[in-house]
């Protein structure tokens, strides 16, 4: 049964009313459809451990051929905080009115670092993986969720550091510290969500990858990683404090500093109210959406 | 319309037993391009391209209005085309490539389905498409499970050892740490890395690539498929281990429903496939069995 191609390179065939009748009776199913909610999380939660691997086998890779090696997992976040301490705290003084600056500083470059490299890396996620994803078959936000775990294992090693500068500076553990575990778990949901949502995003629309940067760098300064915003926007209407103050990554940053640091300036009375809840339902609508976002353009991924 | 349905009953009398694995229905594939300039000549092509797909449409049409969903995308997407030129939203951004143009055929359970064409006609594209990995853009393709496609160019880690690519390519294709760990030394093995020296514990950038290409025909061909495609795998590697690669694709096709081969060589073809599939520039010239086809194809090829 051979075919006519027309002279245009047609196939001059009708699409056979019958291949989805012979299809549902021998049961088959169409080839790369997205399965049900149910299912797809099914299939992602057996894929836990290629995640898992996969982040650690990338995350080795990444220094591979650089001579320091692993050591540049402490070295790189170092130099971060360094770099701005010399620009922000020295050379503009954003330190004055700013108690113990150094441990300030760090904390909130490190806070903000894990959500702006989540994000920056979810977007090339896709587009990234293309070879990958036109050769296995597996739920696509496998490839966020490696890169969230990814930066998860950066932030642990970032943390410690962290840890070491607060105490050096004359924060010693207290019982606040046990905070340190549920602020980061809830700020890794929240980056979860948003990397899914950017990992759709630059799967499309190609130009994310340039723009979203500059939207991260006005989200860093507004939320008060390098000096207070309190004392630097003064003249700023109330609302627009208001959102500052609740904005998601002011809200992990200040739970952090709160939880970290023993300094009159960090207590519970200078947390914005309902502070808890309002991580929780950044987290979780983050996710929610982040999620639903990625899952409905599924069988799209790889097309270009 | 009668002669049409006369066929169609005496294939199924045919195939009563034949249980169907594949049905490919009318698929087209196109890949679209972001951030390509429009080439020489893009207006004339396109809108040939757009001529004749309103040809087929209508002639869809005609031939008993079975397709009225066919027309109205293309309708659809002349209007929308017109729109983007007004909006000024540039289609000049992106160019289409057709690749796939309306092929249909079923597959059943038992069949070795060769798949030949010339460079660029569309034979990887289809298999993707089949292994649920390509969108469809219109048209569907049912499918017995979920197929395998193992082809020469799954995306491996240049940075990690072979070991590690081997651990991670099994986790990839759905097993358990533990399978992957089991496998892992018969995988290598397989693969012959390890007769030139200790290569398996080297990062992959050390490799030569038919020993890159010979580990990953190795990893993929760990695990037994329903529908299983293989692309143009049989060329990699040495005598050597294309024999054991051949021994190890007639142990899968014993196993597997169904077996796609793509290949340029017509002699794997013969020794492997009882059915060809003949695609040119995205369309099926021909579908049937193997000398039949391969004789046309070879004539085609030397003209």
């Amino acid at each position: 049964m051979s075919k006519r191609v027309g002279p245009d390179g047609v196939t001059k065939d009708r699409p056979d009313p019958q291949a989805a009748e012979l299809a549902a009776k021998y049961g088959l199913s169409v080839s790369g459809a997205r399965p049900g909610l149910a299912e797809y999380l099914r299939r992602l939660w057996e894929h836990r451990y290629f995640i898992a691997e996969f982040a650690r086998a990338r995350s080795s890779a990444k220094y591979t051929r650089a001579r320091l090696g692993g050591f540049w997992f402490v070295l790189t976040p170092l130099m971060n905080a360094a770099v701005y301490y010399v620009i922000f705290g020295l050379l503009l003084g954003t330190s004055r009115g700013v108690e113990d600056f150094i441990s300030f500083l760090v904390t909130g470059v490190f806070i903000f670092t894990f959500t702006r490299d989540t994000v920056t890396a979810g977007v090339k996620s896709i587009s990234g993986e293309r070879g990958l994803i036109r050769a296995l078959h597996f739920p696509r936000a496998v490839l966020p969720l490696t890169q969230v775990t990814m930066k998860l294992r950066q932030l642990v090693i970032s943390m410690l550091v962290l840890i070491v500068i607060v105490v050096a500076r004359g924060n010693y553990p207290d019982w606040e510290w046990l905070l340190i575990v549920p602020v980061l778990a809830l700020q890794l949901v929240f980056n979860t969500g948003l990397a899914m949502w950017a990992a759709r995003l630059g799967s499309k629309v190609s130009d994310a990858a340039q723009w979203l940067p500059f939207v991260l760098r006005v989200w860093m300064y507004g939320s008060g990683v390098l000096y207070m915003v309190e004392q630097r926007a003064d003249d700023l209407p109330t609302w627009a404090l208001v959102i500052l103050d609740m904005q998601p990554a002011a809200v992990y940053i200040d739970l952090m500093r709160y939880a970290l640091m023993n300094t009159h300036n960090f207590g519970a009375q200078y947390l914005p109210p309902h502070v808890w809840l309002l991580a929780l339902g950044w987290a979780l609508l983050s996710l929610v959406a982040g999620f639903v976002y990625f899952y409905r353009a599924e069988e799209e991924y790889g097309r270009d | 319309m009668t002669e049409v349905s006369e066929q169609t009953e005496k294939a199924a009398q045919e195939h009563e037993e034949r249980q169907p694995t594949v049905i490919v229905d009318n698929l087209h594939i196109v890949y679209r391009l972001q951030g390509v300039s429009a080439g020489k000549g893009k207006g004339r092509k396109g809108k040939a391209a757009l001529r004749a797909q309103a040809a087929a449409a209508k002639e869809q049409q005609e031939q008993g209005g079975g397709d009225a969903a066919g027309g109205g995308s293309a309708r659809g997407g002349r209007a929308s085309r017109a729109l983007r030129r007004l909006t000024g939203r540039s289609g000049k951004g992106g160019r289409e490539v057709h690749a796939i143009k309306g092929v249909s055929f079923t597959a059943y359970r038992g069949e070795a389905i060769g798949v030949i064409g010339s460079n660029g006609s569309g034979k990887s594209t289809i298999l993707r498409a089949i292994a649920g990995l390509m969108p469809a853009e219109r048209g569907r393709v049912y499918t017995d499970g979920q197929p395998s496609l193992l082809g020469v160019n799954a995306a491996l880690m240049n940075d990690l050892s072979g070991e590690r690519n081997v651990i991670l390519g099994c986790l990839a294709m759905g097993m358990t740490p533990q399978e992957a760990y089991e496998k892992r030394d018969d995988i290598i093995k397989f693969s012959g890395i390890n007769e030139k020296g200790d290569f398996s514990s080297l990062p992959m950038r050390a490799y030569s690539s038919g020993m890159a290409a010979r580990l990953r025909f190795a990893i993929a061909s760990a695990k037994n498929h329903d529908v299983l495609m293989i692309d143009e795998a049989l060329a990699t590697g040495d005598r050597k281990f294309r024999k054991r690669s051949e021994a190890r694709i007639r142990e899968l096709r014993a196993e597997a429903g169904t077996v796609f081969l793509v290949s340029h060589s017509n002699k794997s073809i013969r020794d492997t496939c009882d059915r060809v599939l003949w695609l040119e520039s995205g369309s099926l010239v021909m579908d049937g069995p193997t000398e039949e086809v391969l004789e046309a194809y070879e004539e085609f090829m030397s003209r």
